[in-house]
């Protein structure tokens, strides 16, 4: 078993709220943020979402933003995030102009580019958005407001995008290419994702039930979280609240958008992971798992962890149900769900779940469940056939 | 980093060919958007899937299949892409009937292709290829984060042995044209060649794919060492020198080491000033080369650089119409591409003759 990385602080904001505490709460009060949209103006007011009950005005009275200053929702809800996690860390200014940022975007800015895109060729009122469609953007302008000064980039894998963006930094940091790395990820709901994945057919009118036989769908939600990851020479003084230690990404190769039967992708992924933390698969705890609901993941997603655990199948929960599916944030939001898992020992219930997929049988844990958890395993995957697995342990 | 990584195969697709730049006949556009010269996609597609791809998605898997054919790799051990802008073709047709058709009767197609991991996946589906599979998108850096990683990945693991990198952005109707909106594009239409002649603001685009493959092994063929990539944010020009001379110190070099430095002048009156700036300092006596009067400006533009700086090592010849200045760089070795974005975003890339 190697030693991992060190994580020194963490943020979030999700449909649960603003803030670890107020996420953690509504976990082990088993609330979800499930609701119909509110902010976000569509005609789709009847299909569930995990939606941040505040407006981007109130955001940038809040961060105090001079107008008209091009911050897309996404940028804002990751500001929010990453301030939160600089401070946990205790990082100072002088440290952050020396810190790396990665973050994963699917959509970047698309919220502003839906809003102006007919208006742009006959007004001038809003053209510092035009490039806020591409993520790179909506990242710069996140660093830019934290002043943090490191190497940053942006990861661009669809729904694995913020899992993708802590194996990153976790890399770097082990290759001594950087100290100190912020990642994570920021999306926020748009008509363009919400009606995209209607399209597909693949959107829940309920709140959605992970691993349930009657799944019929994902609920899309928004949200932003971070960590602090830093090498051991800057960490060994801190409070380490948790380490990666273990990542993998493989490709299912099977199709643009729909996972293979068997999670080809899922099962390398989760392996590599294991293989870099250096421990057995019977060492892990609890699977974080990407369970979105829908009939195509659920049951790849089952397949593959039934071809990696063998024996037993760990205690197993998909979040989703409480933030809706956060896409290129999901990956981040379920990391800090890990590490509070790890905090606190404690698995959190797979909500909306009555009765198992008639294929597998899987039982994932449904109601709060108090045990030792030294070892979790989370899983994102993505279009493209993206997958990606960490695991997160305690500092021990 | 310790493992030697060198570019073993290249694929590239642009407004300009191999033949038209080294036989010195540039392909000339009017416009100041204009598009890249396809290849027989046929030859690497099948009729079938070639018919539901966007232009990104066609560049990108066929300079892919390129750079490996080019290899003779079959399989690469993981797939890393970079695009500025993604898939703008297919954003832009949901984008649109969402709007027009107000939220009703969409269909998926051009949804599915939209995210900008599109062309990373496409070319794993294409070549049943299960490794390592990221997309970076970080504007003008989007190529290099992914060099970056590459580099990474063939230093952490020493099993994996083939990575294909690559960098892709497309031209599309509506959104490209944003850009003559908010100043990127230049207002008046010019003939790409006279593009460092025009001194007004703003600048000319296109699209392109540049694909190549990177191994440890320095085989017979290989065109370059990829000695070391770097982004980096600096905003005074001696902030930028001293980025430079740091990063070459880091590589063992002197600014009077290298042979030829590519610049990534765009023709923006207020932006080349930086360049003209360094070309008057530290690259005062180096072989200065721009090329973006051929290529257009575009996010994964830096792609082009490399794929010249390779086809310059191996035919040993640097084109007139790419110098900038009257120093000739006799056999070269050492070549810097230096690119910015913005006033405050900088990459780096160093190749060296293996």
């Amino acid at each position: 078993m190697n030693s991992g990385v060190a994580i020194t602080g963490m943020g979030i904001i999700s449909a649960l709220g603003n803030g670890v505490e107020a996420n953690f709460n509504a976990l082990i009060k088993a609330q979800d943020g499930i609701c119909f949209p509110e902010m976000l103006k569509t005609k789709h007011t009847s299909l569930p979402v995990g939606e941040v009950k505040t407006l981007n005005l109130d955001f940038e009275n809040k961060l105090q933003l001079a107008d008209n200053r091009s911050y897309t929702r996404a940028a804002l809800l990751g500001i929010i995030a990453a301030k939160e996690a600089i401070k946990s860390s205790g990082l100072n200014a002088k440290e952050l102009l020396t810190t790396g940022f990665i973050s994963g975007s699917s959509v970047g800015g698309m919220d502003a580019t839906e809003k102006y895109y007919l208006e742009y060729e006959s007004s001038d009122a809003h053209h510092q958005f035009i490039p806020a469609q591409h993520p790179g953007f909506t990242t710069n302008k996140i660093s830019e407001h934290l002043n943090i000064k490191g190497f940053t980039t942006t990861i661009s894998t669809a729904c694995s995008s913020g899992a993708n963006a802590i194996m990153l930094g976790a890399r770097l940091i082990k290759a001594g290419e950087l100290d100190r790395v912020i990642v994570g990820g920021t999306d926020c709901l748009t008509k363009f994702t919400l009606n995209g994945f209607n399209s597909l057919k693949i959107l829940s009118e309920e709140k959605c039930k992970a691993f349930d036989d009657s799944r019929n769908g994902l609920n899309l939600g928004e949200g932003a979280a971070y960590l602090v990851l830093e090498a051991e020479n800057l960490a060994k003084d801190k409070r380490i609240i948790g380490r990666v230690l273990g990542y993998g990404n493989a490709n299912d190769a099977y199709h643009q958008t729909a996972a293979s039967e068997t999670g080809e992708g899922a099962y390398k992924a989760m392996k590599d992971a294991l293989e870099v933390a250096g421990i057995g698969a019977e060492n892990i705890d609890y699977i974080n798992a990407h369970g979105t609901a829908t009939r195509n993941n659920d049951l790849s997603e089952t397949n593959a962890i039934k071809q990696l655990f063998t024996s037993v199948i760990p205690d197993l929960s998909s979040t989703k149900a409480f933030t809706g599916h956060t896409l290129a944030a999901a990956g981040a939001l379920e990391a800090v769900f890990s590490i509070l898992s790890l905090q606190n020992n404690l698995i959190f219930p797979n909500l909306n779940f009555s009765k198992p997929m008639k294929e597998s049988g899987l039982l994932p844990i449904t109601e709060l469940q108090n045990k030792t958890v030294n070892y979790v395993l989370s899983n994102s995957f993505g279009f493209g056939g993206n997958c990606t697995s960490l695991i997160f342990s305690k500092n021990e | 980093m310790s493992r030697t990584v060198y570019i073993i195969g290249i694929g590239a697709i642009s407004a300009q060919t191999e033949e038209s730049i080294f036989l010195e006949k540039p392909i000339i556009y009017n416009s100041n958007i204009f598009q890249a010269i396809s290849p027989n996609f046929k030859e690497y597609i099948p009729a079938m899937a070639l018919r539901r791809m966007s232009q990104v998605i066609k560049m990108g898997l066929t300079a892919g299949k390129m750079a490996l054919q080019d290899a003779n790799v079959e399989l690469p051990d993981a797939i890393i892409t970079g695009t500025g802008e993604g898939c703008k073709q297919d954003t832009e047709k949901f984008l649109e009937s969402m709007l027009s058709q107000q939220e009703e009767l969409l269909t998926p197609t051009s949804f599915i292709q939209s995210t900008h991991n599109t062309v990373g996946g496409q070319i794993a589906l294409n070549l049943k290829c299960s490794g390592y599979n990221v997309t970076y998108s970080q504007e003008s850096a989007s190529l290099e984060s992914a060099l970056i990683d590459s580099v990474l990945l063939l230093n952490e693991k020493p099993s994996l042995n083939s990575v294909l990198v690559g960098g892709v952005d497309e031209v599309s109707n509506r959104i490209t044209s944003f850009g003559y909106l908010n100043g990127f594009l230049k207002e008046e239409e010019i003939e790409n060649l006279s593009l460092f002649s025009k001194k007004s603001e703003g600048t000319i685009t296109s699209e392109g794919a540049f694909f190549f493959n990177l191994t440890t092994e320095n085989i017979k063929d290989s065109y370059a060492q990829l000695k070391g990539v770097t982004n980096f944010k600096a905003e005074s020009s001696i902030e930028i020198s001293e980025k430079i001379t740091e990063f070459l110190l880091k590589n063992s070099l002197r600014s009077q080491d290298l042979d030829i430095v590519f610049l990534g002048k765009n023709g923006d009156l207020e932006q080349d000033k930086v360049y003209d700036e360094l070309q008057n300092t530290i690259f005062s006596e180096t072989c200065q080369l721009a090329y973006k009067h051929l290529s257009g400006d575009f996010k994964t533009v830096t792609g082009f650089a490399i794929w010249l700086s390779c086809l310059i090592f191996k035919k040993q010849q640097i084109p007139a119409i790419l110098k900038l200045n009257a120093i000739y760089g006799a056999n070269p070795k050492n070549i810097l591409l230096y690119n910015l974005s913005s006033n405050t975003n900088h990459s780096l890339i160093l190749l060296q003759k293996p």
